[in-house]
């Protein structure tokens, strides 16, 4: 039996899938990865300087595919473009293409141009063949490399990154806002929604920019610049102090006025929320990371003891985050709006909304990120000799 | 007795409406429909509602509903009350299309509340379409353009009453039209065409003559979930505090 | 010499305008003609969902040839019930008579739809436990579908 109480007749299929799940998940991502860079450019916070690129493409190859997932969930994907012709005003989703496209366009994908626009120029003039033909495409014919030039650049993309700060606040935001304004279902509709997503995501993606930069250097066969780690892995750490303070307030908030649907939602977190929420999303996926990170903030640990915990403790963010846009999304919509019942989410493997598409759209940015890397160097060339690196590491 | 029979008589304006219109002139002049003319609505008797399930199998047919949705459905309360407390059961079996299988439980208040899209004036689903298709008529009637809806189900989400579907061929969201096809024809809609107690009242809430006004004037009529305030046009008589 | 310098953001801000540009004018040719005649939606949905056919013809549509069926109707007891209640959707038979004939009708499965005892009805509406009722027998066997009321000597029924 799917279904336990009442449910209204056509509740009992779950709108909103897996894919849905991913998207915010995904686009957490870019928001903490931008807000991570922006951190070195803005508040000058020079140890995270090694992450500044990385981060950026990071932010770039996540949001290339946040739109995938929606795109696929749509009953007709052929018509996403009317969201460009007619979008409506008072529709938070309509706005998503805007802010998307003022956020991929305006903001990420001109702040990386300006930042490897010299790269690019010598590129273009060191490569070959179809290499060569996509980076001259990339320097726009101009190969201008004056010290006033990169001056100029630097000025702008500065003023670009001050920009896309809230830019990306209004990118997360706006994701939690499209759950937060449904007045219609009382486990979405809460003005705290935007600001919890929207920490969420710092936390997410900073997360996802720590492992990922050590990931790199293991494979590049590179030392990680420890001071930059450790760093990065203290704003993880107060970041999530803030995500989990507020969703507490939540929740605290919620038990405590107990209103029409309190009874309804207390049962589905005790009973089918449980594991995904209780388990995953607060114990393991918040509680242990920051007990973990709080000890490297404490105790005197190795190097080789810290990484060892950011890594873990990365994975687990990561993990509970996703648990956490899991229950948000398919959490809001396992009881019924007549608070008399509960519907149950089977998802399906290889179907379109089903677990092998979500598996492959999280896959696609790490393919994409590495085709950036590759493109798009995050590291400068002296910096891959081994000796040179250890030098800047001291 | 006698008093109620002409009640019931009075409170048919959806028969009525639709003999006005036709008295009015050939029906030629009923595609003379001007929208700034009306604003829709209906009125739900719960008191004469018998769970039949004529209106939900007669939407179906009218409006080609694919098995398992639902435009409209008939819920059955059950409230059982001891010391105080209420206990509370619901059911809607294909959506009460078949009617409702008798409980005989002695002691506990039962009653039949037939549910649709509300027409709200202030519809938190078309708020939230992306792309306008999904709106409010100028005569009051939110409705579904199936050719420029993206199957997103945002509105679907967004309807506190579980009014909305997607369709499991078209991929659109589908609801309630009001039988906008029969109504802007001079007819009434399907449900009340063959609701045979008069529950299911279309209701014209911009005609001055529209027996709908005497109604709301001299009952105690409510909408579902209030607090919302989404506008809802479908008000109930007789509507228990229990119903959701 | 300072402009100079920044002639590659000029080139890229050529880029995007180029970009909006295309978006406008692709944007005009795409949005439907009747977009936004009455509201933030396509004028056309309109007239496109009026146009669904018809499936119940309405009460007043039999009257023109069922005149007696209505005349007896309206004395009895069902005179609120309407034609297609029971006998489904007849636009097509209203339209067409002698190509579709209205399907007979069960009374014994018909009238319990509406008849059958139920706790959860109304007190005031008439209702009888079938089988006990009518002993298995059709309901027409006794009662005339069109004016069903029986008048027993127990009082006016
Ligand atoms: C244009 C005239 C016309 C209209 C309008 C019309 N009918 Fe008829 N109806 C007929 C004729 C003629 C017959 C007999 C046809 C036959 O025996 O095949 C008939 C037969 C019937 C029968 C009986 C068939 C049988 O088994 O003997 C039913 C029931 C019926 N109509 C119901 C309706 C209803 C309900 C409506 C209103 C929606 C309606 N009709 C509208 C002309 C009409
Ligand atoms: C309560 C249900 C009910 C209603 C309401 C109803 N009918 Fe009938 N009708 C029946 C049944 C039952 C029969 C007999 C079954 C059969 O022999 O096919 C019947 C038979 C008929 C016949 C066949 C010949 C006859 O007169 O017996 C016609 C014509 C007809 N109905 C027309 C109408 C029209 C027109 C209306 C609306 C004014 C109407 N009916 C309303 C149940 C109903
Ligand atoms: C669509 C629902 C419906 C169907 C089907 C239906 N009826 Fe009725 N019936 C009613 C309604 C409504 C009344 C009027 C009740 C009232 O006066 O409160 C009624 C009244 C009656 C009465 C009169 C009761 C009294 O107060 O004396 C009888 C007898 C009756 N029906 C028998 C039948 C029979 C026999 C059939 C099958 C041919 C039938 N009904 C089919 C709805 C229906
Ligand atoms: C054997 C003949 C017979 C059959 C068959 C029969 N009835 Fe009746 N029915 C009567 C008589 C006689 C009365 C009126 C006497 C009474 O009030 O009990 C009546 C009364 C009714 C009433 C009104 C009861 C009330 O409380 O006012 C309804 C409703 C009814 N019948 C429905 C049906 C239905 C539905 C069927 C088919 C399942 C059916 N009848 C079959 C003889 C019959």
């Amino acid at each position: 039996m799917p279904t336990d109480g009442f449910m209204y007749p056509n509740e009992i299929e779950l709108q909103w899938s897996v894919l849905i799940v991913l998207y915010p998940f995904l686009t957490g991502l870019v928001a903490g990865a931008f807000i991570l860079a922006s951190l070195e450019r803005v508040f000058r916070v020079e140890a995270v300087k090694p992450t500044y690129r990385l981060a950026l493409l990071t932010a770039l190859a996540f949001l290339l595919v946040a739109p995938l997932p929606l795109q696929l969930h749509l009953g007709h994907p052929e018509r996403s473009f009317e969201m460009y012709l007619t979008p409506h005003r008072s529709s938070a989703m309509a706005m998503f293409g805007f802010v998307y496209l003022w956020y991929l366009m305006a903001v990420l994908v001109l702040e990386i141009w300006l930042d490897y626009r010299r790269d690019i120029v010598v590129l273009s003039q060191t490569t070959t063949g179809i290499k060569r033909l996509l980076y001259r495409v990339l320097t726009l014919g101009s190969s201008n490399i004056s010290e006033n030039a990169l001056a100029i650049d630097n000025r702008v993309g500065w003023v670009i990154t001050v920009i896309g700060i809230p830019s990306a606040f209004l990118l997360h935001g706006y994701v939690g806002f499209i759950f937060g304004s449904i007045k219609a279902n009382p486990w979405w509709s809460t003005p705290l929604m935007p600001v919890v997503f929207l920490f969420s995501a710092m936390v997410s993606g900073i997360a996802a920019v720590l492992l990922l930069y050590m990931l790199l250097n293991r494979l590049r066969k590179q030392p990680s610049d420890i001071r930059c780690v450790d760093t990065v892995a203290k704003y993880l750490f107060y970041m999530f102090i803030i995500d989990f303070s507020l969703e507490m307030v939540d929740l605290i908030h919620r038990i405590y006025e107990s209103d029409e649907s309190f009874r309804s939602l207390d049962f589905m977190v005790h009973t089918r929320l449980f594991l995904s929420q209780v388990v995953i999303q607060i114990l393991l996926g918040t509680v242990l990371p920051i007990v973990l990170l709080a000890l490297t903030q404490v105790a005197r640990l190795s190097e080789i003891a810290r990484k060892r915990i950011y890594v873990f403790a990365g994975c687990l963010t990561l993990i509970g985050i996703f648990a956490m846009r899991w229950n948000v999304v398919i959490g809001g919509q396992l009881f019924s709006k007549s608070f008399l019942g509960y519907t149950t989410y089977k998802m399906g493997f290889a179907t379109k909304e089903g677990l092998l598409p979500a598996i492959v759209l999280t896959v696609l940015p790490l393919f994409i990120l590495w085709v950036l890397v590759k493109v798009l160097p995050p590291w400068s060339e002296k910096e891959t000799a081994p000796v040179s690196a250890a030098v800047a590491a001291n | 007795m006698n008093m109620t029979r002409r009640h019931f008589l009075v409170l048919l304006p959806a028969a009525a409406l639709a003999w006005e219109n036709i008295l009015a002139g050939a029906p030629e002049t009923a595609t003379n429909y001007h929208t700034s003319e009306h604003w829709w609505g209906m009125l739900v008797d719960i008191e004469k509602c018998i769970g039949c399930g004529s209106c939900v199998r007669a939407c179906q047919k009218e409006n080609n509903v694919p098995d398992g949705y639902y435009r409209t459905w008939i819920e059955r309360y059950r409230i059982k009350e001891v010391n105080g407390v209420e206990t509370l059961e619901v059911d809607s079996p294909d959506g009460g299309m078949n009617g409702f299988p008798s409980s005989n439980e002695p002691g506990v208040k039962e009653f039949f509340v037939p549910k649709m899209c509300n027409h709200c004036a202030d519809s938190p689903c078309t708020q939230v379409c992306p792309v306008g298709a999904t709106f409010v008529t100028p005569d009051g009637v939110v409705l579904v353009d199936e050719k420029y809806c993206l199957g997103c189900r945002y509105c679907i989400q967004a309807c506190p009453y579980g009014c909305r579907f997607l369709h499991p061929q078209k991929n659109v969201a589908q609801k309630c039209t009001l039988c906008y096809h029969r109504i802007t024809q001079g007819l009434t809609t399907a449900c009340c065409e063959n609701c045979p107690t008069g529950a299911r009242q279309l209701a014209d809430l911009k005609n001055p003559k529209d027996p709908i006004h005497e109604f709301l004037r001299t009952h105690s009529v409510q909408v579902l979930k209030p607090h919302l305030a989404t506008g809802a046009k479908l008000f109930y008589n007789g509507l228990d505090g229990a119903v959701r | 010499m300072k402009l100079k310098d920044a002639a590659h953001l000029f080139r890229l801000a050529g880029v995007f305008a180029a970009g909006i540009l295309i978006f406008i004018l692709v944007r005009s040719y795409l949005v439907p003609k009747s977009f936004g005649q009455y509201g933030h939606f396509r004028g056309d949905a309109l007239t496109e969902i009026k146009a669904q056919p018809i499936s119940y013809a309405g009460h007043q549509a039999c009257e023109a040839c069922h005149s007696d069926v209505l005349d007896l109707k309206s004395k009895g007891k069902h005179a609120q019930v309407n034609c297609e209640a029971c006998h489904g959707p007849l636009a097509k038979h209203a339209d067409d008579p002698g190509g579709v004939t209205p399907e007979k009708l069960d009374t014994a499965k018909l009238c319990v739809r509406c008849h059958e005892a139920n706790s959860a009805k109304p007190k005031k509406f008439p209702q009888v436990a079938s089988m006990e009722h009518s002993g298995g027998l059709a309901c027409n066997e006794c009662h005339t579908p069109h004016s069903p009321a029986i008048v027993t000597e127990g009082g006016k029924k």
